[in-house]
Order: structure tokens, then C-alpha cells, then sequence
């Protein structure tokens, strides 16, 4: 048995010692995430955030949503009642970072989209205790007036290919037309329905999209991506 | 490094031998009863990890050697009380709600998911108790849009109204202002008999059969020439004192010039028919029902 008095006394092998130390800790943290693909579950209709949907959640970061409200339906019986089915890793695959949130002092959202109207979702956030009225929630009315950031739209989604969101450079050669599409209720959408299903509209005044615009077409998106009606606990299961 | 255990002789307790500098440590061990917990709580842990999956290899996981999954567990809890629902909610599928309203039990029990369900899902925009808001319609006010018998109501809680569903209800009030179908003293002028005539204010105008035409010839189609609404075209009634947008002059001349088209979702996609018919029971029983 080797006594700790040799390490106290040889300084190379008190370095070796610490580094082996640490690399088996790290080796048990970093390993798994070499196998991570294959806790993604096989599902139908995930598909990366149009540039718009990108760009709301990109505000519903910086505004730290996520601080209050969770997206995550947890497999429990009561969150599946009151929510939807519970949330799967498929749906934030493309999501740097995840917004699974660990408070819930507003409800969850993960399945938030299409719950309300786009009308419900601008009055709400610009006033939310209008809507109802033992709500906590801050209001977010500037975010009407505030114009939405497009010149960095491009470069937002090649950083995100980067980082394995699978965007074409079509998707990035397309992202002002397609946000302008998104943001024009009267707009042809077919282009952008083709590469984006499920996307919903909205109405940007004056054809000019105001960060409010971008997080409610990204609220309006969430949870509604993936078809569970052809899938289910059997199959998700890895 | 002398190691040499002794008595200290302040406190009668020994030491651990290790000395620095003439200065000694006295030995004193974790309590035994924590330290029987501690190992006792290694001990569990090592059965949770057998019995439970927790080692992650490779391409997969022990899987543990009870076969739990929580995804199963919820799928199994969610069954139970829906087994113990389904009588219930068989009925309440199956009987009409004529007959519905002849069973006092299912009654109840299909007011009470109604209530629950609508405090989830509808109370957002309608309000606590229907009392409604500006641009969501006060379902206890008895003013329907589309129409308040609980067949009526199960249809647009089901399709709901300009929705994604191919079956939604729709309706379209042209933008009179901003198309330029009337002039913005027209459009005053039909407000102001609005406002007049169906809300029961002094008009602004000495005469107002100028207005009182433009409605007849724009209006009435949809409205009724006594403004009493049409729930068949989805044409609010105007005769009344329950508005969607308010009752002043400046949201009469807003609504003609661009109206706001509401949205309610469908609620087919996140609800059971059975469920949606207990919550058109629920809302028909709010106060407005027809």
C-alpha cells in the first residue's frame, strides 16, 4: 500500500496523482455526451425555428423568461393532465441553450402554442393583468416598440449550424425573406410553410417586425411541432 | 513527520500522531450514529442503482432490474383515472344533453369537469365565472356571437372561430374605412346612429337619417335592421348593452373602419369531445344560455 507520505514528498508523482484524479472525473462527465444523439428520441415534425421564431427566442432569453416559467412537462400525472403530453428530448434538440427552466412562477409553456390567439398573446404581454388579473408578470409593452435586430439574423443561424442546428444555406439565404413572410398575415407563406411547417403568423405593423412579433410567433410555435398522435410511450422509449 | 499518538494532557483525548512545528491535532471522530447513517445511505444507494436504471454505456443504459420508466408510470396513472372516469364520460359522449340534463349525477359530474376545464383553458381571455373583456365575449352575459344553445356552443369550442381548423367558424366584417367603401363622415355618421339608436345616447347629430340609411344599406344585411345580429353569419347583435370592443363612439368608428377580427382557437386538438361537451354544459350554465 503506498502510504500518502510518498506523494507528500515526490512533487512529480503528487502531479501525475492529481491529474488522474481528475481526468476519471472528467472522463465519467464527458463520455456520455459523446452518446448523447442517441437520447434523442426518433419523432416526426421537429424541425429547426424559422429565422423569426429564432429571434423571439432569442428575446425570450434575454428577457429571462425561462427565470419564471418552465418548458418542461414533467411525466407526471397532474402536469400531463393540466398541459399536454409530457415534454420529450426531440423537442429541444435544436434549443442552445435548452429552456427547461427550474421555476414555475407562471405555468409551463412548453405547450403553450396555439393555446391562445396572436391577439391574446400581444395584450397579454403588453398588459398582463388586464388579461388576468392575480397575474405577476412584468409588462413587456416596449417590446411592441421596439424594432426586431435583422442584420444579425444570418449570422445567428450559422452560428447555430455550428452548433448542429441543421439550417441549409438556402434556410440562411431565405431568413429576411422568409421572416418578412412570417411577420405579413397577408404574405405568401408557401415558401416558407415548405421549409417551415406549422409556422404561425403574425402582424407586424407597417410590414416593420417588433420584437414582440418574433416572441409570439415563437410562443405560438411551442409544443406544437411534434405529431405524438403516430407515436407513443413504447416507441419513444430508447 | 513524527506519528506518534499521545495524550494530550489539556483535554485527556488523544491525538493523531501528526505534528507541525511542536504543534499537535487532537482526534476526534464523527459521531457513530452518523456515521452509520452515511454508510447506511452508500449501502441504499447501491440497491437504487441496481433496482433502478441508472449507468449510462455506450449506446444505452442500465436498465435496472425492476424495468421501471417513469414515461410507463404515467402512462399507467393517467389510464387509471381515466378508467375511473370513463363511465362517466362514455355517458356524457353517447347520451345527448337533453338527456344529460335529465341525470342529476352526470349533470354534476359533467359541470364540475366543464368548471375545471374552463378555469384551465378558457378563463385566459373570458374571464373567471364568463364575465368576459374587451374583445373576448362575456359568455355569462347571454350576447353570443355564434349563437348560445349547447349545441352551438359545443361547435365553437370545438372548431372554435377563425382558427386553424378547416371546419372553423368564419365570418369577415368588411374594413368599410380602410378598403374606402364609406368616407370617414359616413362612417361617423352610421356610428353616431349606432350610438344613437341601438346604445341608447344622446346622437351627436341633429339628424341622424343619414346614418340610419348607411346602415340600412351596409349594415343591415348582417346586423338586422333592428341591429338584432344574426348568430347564423356570426354578426354580433348591436341592440344590446353588452359590447365586444366597448360601447363608446370612438370604438364604433374603429370597429367599421378596420374591424378586429378575434381568433378562438379550436380545441379539438388538446381536448376529448366529451370533455369539450361537458364544457359547453358548463358555460351554457354560466348564465347565458339559450
Amino acid at each position: 500500500m503506498i502510504k500518502h507520505q510518498f506523494f507528500e514528498k515526490n512533487a512529480v508523482f503528487l502531479l501525475v496523482g492529481t491529474l488522474l484524479t481528475v481526468a476519471i472525473g472528467g472522463i465519467v462527465e464527458i463520455v456520455p455526451l459523446f452518446t448523447i444523439e442517441t437520447t434523442v428520441e426518433h419523432v416526426q415534425g421537429m424541425r429547426p425555428y424559422t429565422p423569426l421564431e429564432m429571434a423571439g427566442r432569442d428575446i425570450y432569453v434575454r428577457e429571462g423568461c425561462y427565470l419564471c416559467h418552465s418548458q418542461q412537462i414533467r411525466a407526471l400525472r397532474d402536469e400531463v393532465e393540466r398541459y399536454g403530453h409530457y415534454s420529450i428530448a426531440a423537442e429541444s434538440m435544436y434549443d442552445h441553450p435548452f429552456q427547461w427552466g427550474s421555476k414555475r412562477i407562471g405555468p409551463d409553456l412548453a405547450r403553450v402554442g396555439g393555446k391562445y390567439s396572436n391577439d391574446w398573446q400581444y395584450a397579454h404581454l403588453k398588459n398582463p393583468q388586464e388579461l388576468v388579473p392575480e397575474s405577476l408578470m412584468p409588462h413587456y409593452a416596449f417590446l411592441a416598440d421596439t424594432p426586431l435586430r435583422l442584420d444579425d439574423i444570418q449570422e445567428r443561424m450559422r452560428t447555430l449550424r455550428a452548433v448542429g442546428v441543421p439550417y441549409s444555406d438556402e434556410d440562411i439565404a431565405q431568413a429576411s425573406a422568409d421572416i418578412a413572410a412570417q411577420a405579413n398575415p397577408t404574405a405568401d407563406t408557401a415558401d416558407l410553410l415548405k421549409r417551415y411547417p406549422k409556422a404561425v403568423e403574425v402582424s407586424a405593423e407597417n410590414g416593420q417586425p417588433s420584437e414582440m412579433d418574433a416572441l409570439v410567433a415563437y410562443l405560438q410555435m411551442l409544443g406544437t411541432l411534434v405529431n405524438f398522435a403516430d407515436t407513443n410511450t413504447e416507441r419513444l422509449q430508447q | 513527520m513524527p506519528t506518534k499518538i499521545e495524550k494530550d494532557s489539556v483535554t485527556g483525548r488523544e491525538t493523531t500522531g501528526h505534528e507541525w512545528d511542536g504543534i499537535k491535532e487532537l482526534n476526534t471522530p464523527l459521531p457513530k450514529w452518523w456515521l452509520y447513517v452515511f454508510y447506511a445511505c452508500i449501502a441504499w444507494a447501491i440497491g437504487m442503482f441496481i433496482l433502478y436504471p441508472s449507468i449510462p454505456y455506450g449506446t444505452g443504459y442500465f436498465k435496472g432490474v425492476l424495468g421501471y420508466s417513469q414515461r410507463r408510470a404515467v402512462d399507467a396513472a393517467v389510464a387509471e383515472v381515466a378508467a375511473q372516469r370513463q363511465a362517466s364520460m362514455d355517458k356524457i359522449a353517447a347520451l345527448s344533453f337533453a338527456d344529460i340534463r335529465k341525470d342529476p349525477a352526470l349533470l354534476e359530474v359533467a359541470l364540475t369537469d366543464g368548471r375545471i376545464t374552463f378555469a384551465t383553458n378558457c378563463q385566459p381571455c373570458h374571464g373567471a365565472g364568463g364575465a368576459g373583456r374587451p374583445g373576448y365575449p362575456a359568455l355569462a352575459a347571454g350576447a353570443w356571437i355564434w349563437g348560445g344553445t349547447l349545441e352551438d356552443i359545443q361547435q365553437t369550442i370545438t372548431h372554435g372561430i377563425r382558427s386553424a381548423d378547416p371546419d372553423a367558424r368564419q365570418s369577415a366584417m368588411p374594413r368599410f374605412g380602410a378598403d374606402g367603401i364609406l368616407k370617414p363622415d359616413q362612417i361617423q355618421a352610421v356610428a353616431d346612429f349606432v350610438h344613437a339608436k341601438f346604445y341608447g345616447h344622446p346622437p351627436l347629430a341633429a339628424d341622424i337619417a343619414e346614418g340610419q340609411k348607411i346602415f340600412a344599406e351596409n349594415c343591415a344585411a348582417c346586423h338586422g335592421d333592428a341591429g338584432q345580429g344574426n348568430p347564423q353569419m356570426g354578426a354580433p347583435r348591436l341592440a344590446s348593452k353588452v359590447h365586444l370592443y366597448g360601447g363608446s363612439l370612438e370604438t364604433i368608428v374603429s370597429q367599421v373602419t378596420n374591424p378586429r377580427m378575434g381568433v378562438m382557437p379550436n380545441w379539438n386538438t388538446r381536448l376529448d369531445p366529451a370533455t369539450i361537451k361537458a364544457l359547453a354544459l358548463y358555460v351554457h350554465s354560466l348564465g347565458g344560455g339559450q
